[in-house]
């Protein structure tokens, strides 16, 4: 019996709950489904992160050597991330975004073919752990940054376009979004960056060289470079609000492009991950 | 009977634009009253214009099917004050006559009318118009009746409902709306351009939220001082209006103004200042005081009077049943307003049968005493205050019945009959 699969099953059971639930928060309002939600998830992540952890200990390694392994892998990193910034800023409605993110990666991951591969001993040491689980950290962060980017852009569509609408009474301040965005990017920048420098020193370990101008390395690049500007541009020439939430959106874009459509479309050596 | 007639445009039925062509200032309301003077067609009549309505409310002398009440003439005047021409405001007009015009007044002054049910400003519109009219003296006892029923019907609304509750203000809305743009309208600075009544009650709503910094921009610098000083803020010339921008977050404008006293090109140079901070601009200027182009501009948002009025509804909604109960005082104003109005139609017909029968009394009274000089002087007394009296007793029953108005019956009918039934039309009587 394959218990992980087992527990990633019940995992995106509590997933789907809670997206449901959240949901059914953002027609109703109450608090209490709200609570409900964000329980299904908490039980969810951690039914997950005791799956990964069978897996890692069966693998003797991160389960992150197939597309459905790293699927899965972006869906706790949410998970963690989201609970995380739930208590930081309680902005609850970003629950719908943030679960529906989940399980499609969850569903995706579970009915993806599995595909048997021998984990390489390659992909060994602290520095190689770190790069992985600072750049699905980071990665998960700037997820978060798009949504709330998203609903920036919904609440300020109802209030520039003078009709508030649905989201008007349902979604916070722009002041708010704007914040709980931007947060999201500072931290998952910084994630993300020290999830490449901790890739380059990797690479130096196992490859000889930090850089190879490999296709996904130069994609990572391009999305670090993204970041870097807007919050460049943020602190020097005061691009805030719609123009900040545009660009974190343009930002994940470029992050999906390159977590997938690299792998995909491109070739090199990250590849292997997404078979 | 008089006939009241109503003539107006309001948010309900014109676009601002249109609004803002047919506001009529102070000096063109008062040349209004005085065409009302002038026009020989017109008994008694006052012209109401706030931002958000332009009204005549007059008695015309006599009720002209061919003229419709004089109700032409009154378009051609607008048409002529505001070189419109008719054809342009008169499919946003609304005419009323008699109760409904009654009513509409009585709405109207309880604010029940308003873009913002509600909204305490009204009833002091209404009163400054009537002021003028009386001091023009284009009012009558009608018109000053009916204008002190109006006032008494908005103090009861005021005081029996929770219309006037801040909850349901134009300021409200705007402070709604500063709530979904800020997170904490504490750290925030306002800038008042202007000194109407409505700005003051969204600056004190405000300062019910703690706001850190209040600018005081006027025309007059010893008015906008007086202000400032009434919210513990600051007064700036008018002129610093657009310096103070890079400082301030939240701008209420009120101003007279007939251009925008801020344009897109202004906002947009001081957004680079101020690193592109939000910036939400409350215009409740008719005309409008706010460039509306600055809402394109990114972080930047523009309500004027008409944008508010989408999430004043909200409130409004939540206030129906209050609403209900104002619009119950209304019908009751309005049912004891025509009773008096009756009354009023009736009282010429009764004088006029007591002066006929006193008259009627009088002559034959006198002809048989001219016959009885044997009587003593008390016997005469006594004689001519029996007729007296029989005269008295005979006309108290119609009479009654006559000042018995209400009850749905057609009064006119009866007064006609009762006219006819005792001659009272012949000028000229040879009894």
């Amino acid at each position: 019996m394959n218990i992980p699969f087992i527990l990633l099953q019940c995992a995106t059971f509590f997933y789907l709950i809670s997206t449901a639930g959240y949901f059914c928060y953002l027609f109703h309002q109450k608090n209490r489904i709200q609570q409900t939600a964000l329980g299904a998830l908490g039980i969810g992540a951690v039914v997950h992160l005791f799956a990964i952890v069978l897996q890692s200990a069966a693998l003797g390694g991160l389960p992150i050597y197939t597309l459905a392994q790293s699927l899965s892998m972006a869906g706790l990193s949410l998970a963690a991330m989201f609970i995380y910034t739930q208590y930081r800023f309680r902005l609850k409605i970003l629950g719908v975004y943030a679960t529906a993110m989940i399980s499609v990666l969850m569903l995706a991951s579970l009915f993806l073919p599995e595909v048997a591969k021998a984990p390489d001993k390659i992909y060994k040491g602290i520095f190689f752990f770190g790069h992985i689980i600072l750049i699905f950290s980071g990665e998960a962060m700037l997820a978060l940054a798009c949504g709330a980017g998203i609903l920036y852009l919904l609440q300020e569509q109802g209030i520039k376009g003078k009709s508030p609408g649905f989201f008007f009474k349902r979604l916070p301040s722009l002041d708010f979004l704007d914040a709980v965005s931007y947060t999201c990017i500072t931290t998952g920048f910084a994630l993300l960056t020290f999830g490449l420098v901790t890739g380059l020193i990797y690479a130096r370990s196992a490859w000889g060289n930090f850089w190879q101008w490999d296709v996904k390395e130069v994609f990572s690049l391009g999305a670090w470079l993204v970041y870097a500007a807007l919050l460049h541009l943020r602190l020097y020439s005061g691009w805030r609000g719609r123009n900040s939430a545009i660009m974190s959106v343009i930002g994940f874009i470029i992050l999906i492009f390159t977590f997938l459509g690299v792998n995909f479309f491109l070739g090199g050596h990250h590849q292997g991950f997404t078979q | 009977m008089p006939k009241i007639i109503l003539i107006g445009a309001s948010h309900k039925t014109a676009p601002v634009e249109l609004r803002e062509k047919l506001s009529f200032s102070q000096e063109q309301i008062e040349t209004a009253l005085e065409f009302i003077k002038q026009d020989s067609g017109i008994k008694e009549g006052l012209v109401f214009s706030t931002c958000n309505r332009l009204e005549f409310l007059y008695i015309p002398k006599n009720s002209d099917v061919n003229n419709i009440d004089r109700v032409d003439a009154v378009l051609a005047f607008i048409s002529e004050l505001k070189q419109l021409p008719v054809s342009e405001f008169k499919p946003s007009l609304y005419i009323h006559t008699d109760d409904d015009a009654i009513r509409h007044l009585f709405c109207v002054a309880a604010s029940l009318d308003s873009m913002v049910v509600g909204e305490p400003q009204i009833l002091g519109q209404v009163k400054k118009a009537y002021k003028t009219a009386l001091r023009v003296g284009t009012t009558g006892v009608l018109l000053n009746r009916l204008m002190h029923k109006s006032f008494s019907v908005a103090k009861r609304v005021r005081k029996q409902t929770g219309i006037g509750d801040n909850a349901v203000s134009i300021s409200y809305a705007a402070i709604e709306l500063a709530h979904k743009i800020f997170a904490d309208l504490a750290t925030k600075s306002v800038m008042l351009i202007g000194a109407g009544e409505m700005a003051e009650l969204a600056v004190e709503h405000l300062m019910t939220h703690q706001v850190e910094k209040i600018v005081v921009a006027n025309r007059t610098f010893k008015n906008a001082l007086e202000l400032a000083r009434k919210f513990n803020g600051q007064a700036v010339q008018y002129e610093e209006r657009e310096s103070v921008l890079a400082d301030v977050d939240i701008i209420i404008s009120s101003t007279g103004a007939t251009d925008y006293v801020l344009t897109r090109d202004q906002v947009k140079g001081i957004m680079k200042k101020r690193q592109h901070k939000t910036l939400f601009f409350i215009d409740i200027a008719v005309p409008r005081d706010i460039d509306p182009r600055i809402n394109k501009i990114s972080n930047v948002y523009v309500y004027d009077i008409d944008d508010l009025r989408n999430i004043v509804e909200t409130n409004i909604s939540q206030r129906a049943q209050e609403t209900i109960m104002a619009q119950r005082f209304v019908e009751e104003a309005l049912l004891a307003f025509r009773r008096w109005l009756d009354e009023l139609a009736v009282v010429p017909t009764i004088k006029a049968i007591n002066r006929k029968m006193t008259d009627i009394v009088n002559l034959e009274c006198e002809k048989t005493l001219a016959g009885l000089r044997h009587l003593s002087k008390d016997d005469v007394e006594s004689i001519r205050r029996m007729t007296k009296a029989i005269a008295s007793r005979a006309i108290h029953d119609p009479i009654l019945f006559l000042r018995n108005t209400g009850d749905h019956r057609d009064d006119s009918l009866y007064l006609n009959i009762a006219r006819q039934l005792f001659n009272l039309d012949i000028p000229d009587h040879n009894y």
